[in-house]
């Protein structure tokens, strides 16, 4: 691994924090563990940030999507939905890249020394559809669908996978309160038995929450190939020595696909490549 | 730099659509069901309710 490119990701690291410590800025939340009730909350953040951390000062698009999906009043969430459409447009998944704070936390986990790194393996093409299901089924079918007695949907997602909830959410609040203590069941071990394999599998494996389960990548990943700050290679230029395949940790060939629905727009290939042919 | 531009315009219109779906979303109400959910601690997603 060369020093360079560590020193490219770092780059990245300090806007990454940045970002989570400016959308997580409500720090009296993690002292009287509370959170903040005010109206920021009415925005949505572009990365993965779960509404109920101490900290957070707006919401979580994909909570958000589903509780305006399973609301029996609406069924369809134009504002999230076309939220989510325009950073898409705009920026494709720069937003992972660059502003989600659990893609930093999958990132600087990934850093842990472990003998044997994964960077791929049998199935891992196939495995990467599986967040288009999880899309489609726990925040969109499931809420829509699968409702109580009132119409009202529960965020199946959040409820049943959704690991950056119980890291940013269900940990620190379930630490500060007491009173939430007896509350907890099977459902508390179940997250946190996915967050722990989450967690580990990250060591292994460059974020793998990503890379396979993650429903907002996967919109955000359809927009990619049209979206207006993108990556463009000129190929006249380009040598085909492959150094850009080599450092990309989503294990894309820009040369074939600049701008793969994986692509997270880290940078690192345009950062490799010796004739600058990446722009 | 017209190329660029050119190349650009699915993206730009699309973004555009994106914005158009804020406004309604807004007007019909569903930033208030958001914030709803926001403030008030969301059981579900912290794996308690």
């Amino acid at each position: 691994m060369d020093k360079r490119k560590n020193i490219n990701n770092w780059k990245r690291h300090r806007i990454q924090a940045l970002w989570a410590l400016l959308t997580n800025s409500y720090l009296l939340g993690f002292i009287q563990g509370k959170i903040y009730k005010g109206r920021l909350k009415n925005l949505c953040v572009p990365g993965l940030n779960c509404y109920s951390c101490p900290g957070a000062v707006a919401s979580c698009p994909i909570g958000a999507m589903q509780s305006v999906i399973g609301n029996w009043n609406f069924k369809f969430a134009f504002y999230i939905a076309g939220f989510l459409i325009f950073i898409g447009a705009l920026v494709g998944r720069f937003a992972c890249g660059w502003l989600c704070p659990f893609g930093l936390i999958q990132d600087l986990l990934n850093k842990i020394p472990f003998p044997k790194k994964i960077k791929t393996f049998r199935g891992d093409k196939l495995l990467r559809k599986l967040k288009y299901i999880i899309l489609a089924i726990f925040v969109i079918i499931l809420p829509m669908f699968l409702v109580d007695i009132l119409g009202q949907g529960a965020p199946y997602f959040c409820k049943l996978i959704c690991p950056a909830g119980t890291l940013e959410g269900g940990l620190p609040l379930v630490l500060l309160n007491k009173s939430m203590h007896s509350a907890l069941g099977w459902l508390y071990t179940w997250k946190n038995t996915i967050l722990i394999i989450t967690v580990l599998l990250s060591i292994i494996i460059y974020r793998p929450f990503c890379k396979y389960i993650c429903p907002l990548g996967a919109i955000y990943s359809v927009f990619n190939p049209i979206s207006v700050f993108r990556y463009r290679i000129d190929k006249e230029a380009c040598i085909n020595c492959g150094k850009c395949a080599n450092v990309c940790e989503m294990q894309i060939d820009p040369v074939k696909n600049v701008n793969h629905p994986e692509c997270i727009h880290c940078g690192a290939c345009k950062k490799a490549c010796p004739v600058k042919a990446i722009n | 730099m017209i190329r660029r531009l050119h190349s650009s315009l699915p993206g730009i219109l699309i973004a555009f659509v994106g914005l158009i779906m804020i406004i309604f979303g807004i007007y019909r109400g569903e930033m208030s069901v958001v914030l709803q959910k926001a403030i008030n601690i969301c059981m579900e997603c912290i794996g308690i309710g």
